[in-house]
């Protein structure tokens, strides 16, 4: 890292657009540093913002970093309970990807991402078109379907667990009416448990989908609607080819970040069905959590963790090839 | 983007059954949402005889308001019978210190990032910021070995100082995103007057720095509230913040389920990150659009 910049000396960069994550480009040259001359004063001054500025700047950047390389690293070693330093290559690879629980773990992640993103997607847009027909108490209702956000997904995962469970919840609720032969046993169905991890995420998450979808419904150009207010077109027929045109990026975002949302889920499966019933709702997460501190495999629950990674990158490196691809389409286009 | 709060420009249907059908269909999903929460707010104050002969879905029939003081001091969570008060105060002594300092070294960093140029700086931005992405199951081991090295395995300091790391990732792009648009007349108008970094940051960029700062404060504090796999992993026994407490609950009880105290439970663990969404719930939003990235 060139530390011979002094911060003090560069004109500041201000004003630039916002650049969302990810999107780091090499610095341009800048006019040399020390232009100005360095006054007996001016030490003490020059050095206490470098001091300030860069241990957490380090700590954040080494942090990242050194933590990939290392879980990398130990992928590829016989690693057990300790970090152990010898090479064995792809061996880990090979063992978590032939295993039973990855396989299972991998087509469950598909599974429920499939209908996690799709019932999230197509509830957060519903939601957010009805919000938008100039209701009374709209703060009341958008508040309502986004409070589950705030909530820790240990609680969300704990209250769906009773709701689902076929012995007190639902089921038994429906059955007490009088419809004995009521059934609603997702949860300890192996076949239908993937589902309530679906319902409850979609429960939880859908509410944010919806603020994403309503920003950008409001900030369609007004013109465009009017006119085809003016061309007739009906309230249906204007979000159909008026508004969605319009927001294809968002979806493209939520889409984007309700699939990262899908391959980190941890905690809710967790609280809500501990992964089973037998590995009915295990996740690649529990997969590395129960290789490195349940059966003591760290090399092994380090080659599923470097794997759930890749997931993840797949996801996000076309996206970021895409933003930016978007941008310098925009600015090309003043 | 526009702000969600912008007026719409939807027609306004005409006809009063469409209308009715809106209303109607809002109110609808409204319950959806509201039942779980409803649920619990109901079963904590009924008895566990109650929810047996029905089900968790029910009015009560005699207020148990001792649920409460069952589930703050006296239930027994994984043999120790202590309520989940100290799990309570755990989780307290690890938000507030690592909100505070994650918020503050955020606001440091992304002012240096955003108005201070420096080789590289881009770099380092994306870096940080790919804190951001990177899956916590990445980071399990070296934090092991970063705490079992520092004597901090098993206790509040160790996930303090996790989440101060692993926060200014979060708090840095908030806060450099933020400052980006400060104008530049204003910064060099403040140099030709002789002042530097950090007279700079108290007596300019500080005083426009509220609205983030609530906006990362509430977000660090939501986050940090609720964050469960580090608690699970690196903490045990009375050490835990309440979420892993909660977890450690609902599997001691397994065998003989008191819904009635679970529900109180759950209730009081879920009270401070909802008492902030109820008052700072436009900021809550903010955060979520701008950190929707995780």
């Amino acid at each position: 890292m060139g530390v011979e910049a002094d911060p003090l000396s560069r004109h500041p960069g201000m004003g630039e657009a916002a650049m969302p994550a990810g999107t780091a480009t090499t610095a341009l040259p800048r006019p040399a540093a020390g232009a100005a001359p360095a006054r007996w004063r001016g030490h003490l001054g020059r050095w206490a913002p470098h001091l300030v500025l860069w241990p957490p700047l380090l700590v954040s950047v080494l942090h990242v970093v050194s933590f990939t390389l290392y879980t990398t690293w130990i992928s590829f070693t016989p690693s057990t309970l300790l970090p152990e330093y010898d090479w064995v290559g792809m061996q880990n690879y090979v063992s978590v990807l032939n295993s039973r629980n990855w396989k299972i773990a991998s087509s469950n992640l598909l599974i429920y991402g499939a209908g996690f993103v799709l019932l999230t997607t197509v509830l957060g847009l519903l939601l957010a078109v009805l919000i938008d027909q100039r209701i009374r108490a709209e703060n009341l209702f958008r508040a309502i379907f986004l409070y589950p956000m705030a909530v820790s997904f240990v609680v969300t995962g704990t209250v769906w667990a009773w709701l689902l469970n076929p012995a007190v919840g639902i089921q038994h609720l429906v059955r007490g009416l009088g419809f004995e032969s009521f059934r609603f046993d997702w949860l300890v169905d192996r076949e239908m448990a993937i589902y309530t991890i679906v319902i409850a995420g979609a429960w939880q998450a859908s509410g944010f989908a919806m603020a994403l979808f309503l920003a950008g419904i409001r900030s369609v150009d007004a013109d465009l609607y009017k006119a085809a207010q003016i061309d007739g077109a009906g309230a249906w027929r204007i979000y159909r080819r008026v508004v969605l045109p319009c927001i294809g990026p968002i979806f493209i975002a939520v889409l984007v970040i309700l699939l990262q949302f899908t391959i980190k889920t941890f905690d809710l499966v967790r609280a809500l069905t501990g992964g089973g019933p037998g590995l009915a709702t295990q996740l690649p997460t529990l997969v590395v959590y129960d290789l490195m501190f349940q059966r003591g495999l760290l090399g092994r629950g380090g080659a599923a963790a470097v794997l759930l990674l890749l997931y993840l990158l797949a996801v996000l490196l076309p996206y970021f090839a895409y933003a930016r691809w978007r941008r310098r389409k925009e600015a090309r286009h003043g | 983007m526009a702000e969600v709060g912008a007026a719409s420009l939807a027609p306004a249907a005409r006809n009063p059954l469409g209308r009715w059908l809106v209303y109607a269909l809002l109110t609808g999903f409204a319950a959806f949402y509201l039942v779980p929460l409803l649920v619990v707010v109901l079963n904590s104050v009924r008895t566990a005889q109650d929810i047996g002969a029905t089900s968790v879905i029910g009015w009560p029939r005699e207020l148990a308001l001792d649920n409460f003081s069952r589930a703050w001091g006296s239930y027994c969570i994984a043999q120790s019978c202590t309520g989940i008060a100290p799990y309570m105060w755990n989780s307290f002594l690890l938000v507030v210190p690592a909100t505070v300092i994650s918020t503050l070294l955020g606001a440091l960093n992304g002012y240096s990032v955003a108005l201070w140029r420096f080789r590289g700086d881009n770099w380092v931005f994306g870096l940080v910021t790919l804190g951001v992405f990177l899956p916590e199951q990445m980071k399990l081991i070296p934090w092991a070995l970063v705490l079992r090295d520092l004597g901090l395995t098993n206790t509040i300091s160790g996930l303090v100082l996790i989440h101060v790391v692993q926060g200014i990732s979060f708090t840095t792009l908030f806060c450099r995103n933020y400052y980006v648009a400060i104008p530049a007349e204003l910064l060099k108008a403040a140099r030709i007057d002789g002042a530097g970094y950090f007279r700079i940051f108290w007596r300019i960029v500080l005083p426009l720095s509220p609205p983030i700062l609530i906006v990362t404060v509430i977000w660090q504090f939501t986050h940090i509230w609720n964050e469960f796999i580090y608690g699970v992993t690196f903490t045990s026994g009375t050490q835990q913040p309440v979420t892993a407490a909660l977890i450690a609950l609902s599997v001691s009880v397994s065998e003989a389920p008191q819904y009635g105290v679970q529900s109180a439970a759950v209730l009081l663990a879920a009270l401070p990150t909802l008492l902030v969404y109820l008052f700072g719930g436009k900021y809550f939003l903010r955060g979520l659009t701008a950190g929707a990235v995780k």
